[in-house]
């Protein structure tokens, strides 16, 4: 760097990190990594927000050009030193796994929907019971062949297919991964 | 002098004089760069016999040389590995069109090595014209390997599959780049044969499958393949049975509803392949599949868990089939627990890393600590690489780590939260890294962590005497910790600073020493631009790079990249480049 004496020109550097190649630095820092880099936050202002919804509220620690909301989490640009691929890769995963599933739950008379978080609960006993407590009914007893017995409610819900099933007749987990919504059935209402 | 004495001493001290093909034949067998330029130091005559023999050339700063002195200097390369950007690019530090652009070269190359068969590229910038020159202008082109680089497309590989009729390797790892389609695949030609190695792991568009099993059937040399996670593991059946030759293999999804009868075939597909000594893949592996892999475990030395989130027996099942590992990687949702199984069933282990799952969880218990670290240690004594990252560590554990394991040649802890000390004493971490240095004698890399004051640093300008490449965060005290290193290691080639209280005093103190090295980053410290533009002045050798800091508040911090050249400063800064 020659000691030419110059002015260092800062508000070019200002200027610079909104970089003429921003499609390329979007190409590179993937949204969902937990870390958007603080002249991201600076240039496109908009993406603020979406930035913070995506990737669990992460924004460089010392941005004092936004109005930002601070994450609960302080994080640090480039801290802990993981690549952004790594980080891209299994962050989606990660934050698929924390924000649980959830999915709408009705029930044949009941004036309004609830929606609950499958992830919390352990099996069907634990889901069931659950259930009942939300919405004040009983179901009968469940065996494989007759499904639900003693009880005029009965629960099902709509798999990935679309159709509506019996709960409790494929394994748990299968049942979490395709389970869209549930419905209380009252009755022979539907027949 | 005494003639005759003078005469004997003359034929003692005297070269030997070989003829030229003879010393060329001889030095062709050499392959170590550092040994060529050892040779390349003894006098002119062999200085020019090893020019005329290097096949290899391997550059680890694109802007310590330039394409037009490589050229002149050596004469008939064939293979070409290239390093760019700062380490640091890797996490963001780096802001995007800093430089490192490969096309200079290639246009270089494609005047003066026009049989160039190999390019290894590093954290560049690659184009997708770049790519099109070079399937055009090669003509004998084999392999290409690009990590870590950005600034192409899948369509850039659609011209390497296309025009590069000799192609034997295709390597395309963990890059920041556009993928618009899996079609390049689709582009290698109908009777294309010669491919072994092809590793597209990284990319995440679906490629057509019936072109990936054609090839892979046709291609019976191949024996590095590493699918992306689109390839289900009714695929990776058809492919394995159609390259049971296989050494490594990268699997897709390990997450499928598989037929008894397909598990069983999945299962024979793998007892198949008694040739793979690397695994890895295994996308959202679960307890259900992972015993198809058991057969084939027998001879890997390479295990790469870190894109599978396994548990701690889920880990311990598998690791218990793997006798002969000899480098792992994981991810930490394996725990203290999991690695306890590593090292009751790996006592060959030598290379192991733990990755975070989630960097930015804050909860103190999840993941590893000091007693898995522990744990391997004991068990694993030929030990002498890790990379680990973790939420709490202590002097006494690392202390013990390394008393178990002395052969420590890569040491890197990360303690996640930056400035954290020991979780039992609260003291710094300063007596567990001293061990290192002290116990460590053959330590070339260290990547420290955690509470540390100058004292750190003192032990290791002190003792680490080997040591080539230091990564330093949130640390130090003073001036004098960087100091201390700077005056104390004399094989030090890479030093990486972020975010310490290391200023122009530091920086200075470093004027005799950043010619020996490769290159130097400060980000977030206390350097000034005066500080720079002092060392500038006084070594005119240097390339001195600064760059404003945007992550800090107050205006006045600079990224600072110094370097040796001998191609002066660079003709492609980017505006916001000072230089």
């Amino acid at each position: 760097m020659a000691a030419q004496g110059e002015d260092l020109n800062l508000e070019a550097t200002e200027l610079r990190l909104g970089l003429p190649g921003t499609a390329e630095s979007e190409k590179q820092q993937t949204p969902p990594s937990g870390r958007s880099m603080k002249r991201n936050l600076i240039d496109v202002n908009n993406e603020c927000g979406s930035d913070e919804e995506e990737s669990n509220g992460s924004s460089a620690q010392k941005c004092d050009k936004q109005d930002v909301h601070r994450p609960s989490k302080a994080q640090v640009v480039g801290w802990p030193p993981v690549r952004s691929y790594r980080k891209n890769c299994f962050q989606k995963k990660a934050e698929s796994e924390s924000t649980g599933v959830f999915i709408k739950v009705s029930m044949d008379g009941a004036p309004y929907l609830r929606k609950i978080d499958l992830k919390l609960y352990k099996g069907y006993s634990d889901l069931l019971e659950d259930l009942q407590g939300m919405f004040e009914f009983k179901v009968g007893e469940y065996c494989e062949r007759e499904g639900y017995n003693g009880s005029e409610f009965v629960p099902t819900y709509e798999d990935k297919d679309g159709d509506w099933m019996l709960v409790g007749d494929v394994p748990w987990n299968m049942f979490i991964t395709s389970c869209k919504r549930l419905r209380i059935m009252k009755g022979s209402s539907e027949m | 002098m005494d003639p005759s004495k003078s005469r004997d001493s003359a034929e003692s001290t005297r070269v030997i004089q070989f003829p030229n093909d003879v010393l060329e034949r001889i030095l062709s067998l050499i392959d170590s760069h550092r040994d060529r330029s050892a040779v390349s130091l003894v006098s002119k005559a062999w200085y020019n016999a090893e020019r005329w023999t290097r096949r290899h050339v391997f550059i680890g700063n694109c802007y310590a040389v330039s394409p037009q002195i490589v050229a002149r200097r050596f004469p008939s390369i064939r293979s070409v590995m290239l390093k760019g950007k700062p380490r640091f690019s890797d996490f963001n530090l780096v802001p995007p069109n800093w430089g490192a652009d490969v096309h200079a070269w290639l246009a270089v190359f494609a005047d003066q090595y026009p049989l160039l068969e190999e390019l290894r590229l590093k954290r560049m910038t690659v184009t997708d014209e770049s790519l099109k020159f070079l399937a055009r202008k090669f003509q004998n082109f084999k392999a290409l390997s690009l990590l870590s680089c950005d600034g192409f497309s899948t369509d850039g590989l659609e011209a390497i599959a296309t025009d590069c009729r000799h192609l034997t390797e295709l390597d395309i790892q963990e890059n920041g780049i556009d993928d618009i389609s899996g079609n390049w695949l689709s582009c290698f030609p109908e009777n294309f044969t010669s491919l072994e190695v092809l590793n597209f792991a990284s990319l995440s568009s679906d490629v057509n499958f019936d072109a990936l099993e054609r090839l892979v059937s046709q291609c019976k040399s191949l024996k590095i393949l590493k699918v992306n996670k689109n390839i289900t593991l009714e695929q990776l059946q058809r492919l394995l049975v159609r390259a049971p030759q296989l050494t490594e293999l990268g699997t897709g999804s390990f997450l499928q509803e598989l037929t008894a009868h397909q598990y069983e075939e999945l299962e024979r597909a793998f007892i198949g392949c008694k040739n793979l000594h690397a695994l890895s893949g295994l996308w959202e592996a679960t307890t259900q599949y992972l015993p198809v892999l058991y057969p084939a475990c027998t001879n890997l030395t390479f295990l790469n868990l870190s894109y599978a989130a396994l548990q701690s027996e889920e880990l311990a099942k598998l690791v218990a089939h793997c006798p002969h590992l000899q480098r792992l990687w994981v991810l930490d949702t394996v725990e203290d627990v999991g690695l306890e199984a590593v090292a009751s069933s790996c006592p060959l282990l030598e290379e192991l890393r733990v990755f975070p799952a989630d960097p930015y969880d804050q909860d103190i218990n999840r993941g590893v600590n000091e007693s898995g670290f522990l744990a391997v240690s004991l068990g694993c004594r030929k030990l002498h690489y890790v990379l680990y990252f973790c939420r709490k560590m202590t002097n006494a554990a690392v202390a013990r780590i390394v008393q178990n394991c002395p052969g420590f040649t890569h040491f890197r802890l990360c303690i996640m939260k930056p400035g954290q000390p020991d979780s039992q004493t609260n003291e710094p971490m300063d007596e567990g890294f001293g061990a290192v240095v002290k116990t460590c004698t053959n330590l070339r890399r260290l990547g420290v962590s955690g509470l540390l004051t100058d004292l750190t640093f003192e032990y290791i300008g002190q003792y680490a005497k080997n040591l080539e490449t230091l990564s330093v965060a949130f640390a130090g005290g003073s001036d004098r910790g960087m100091q201390c290193i700077l005056d104390g290691c004399p094989k030090l080639r890479k030093l990486e600073i972020r975010d310490s209280p290391f200023g122009n005093g530091a920086l200075l103190s470093g004027l005799e020493k950043y010619e020996s090295m490769r290159s130097l980053w400060m980000s977030a410290c206390k350097v000034t631009l005066h500080g720079c533009q002092m060392l500038a002045t006084q070594r005119p050798r240097l390339n001195v790079e600064v760059m404003k800091d945007e992550e800090m508040d107050d205006g006045q911090s600079y990224k600072v990249y110094v370097y040796r050249t001998v191609a002066g400063p660079r003709t492609d800064a980017p505006a916001f480049v000072h230089r």
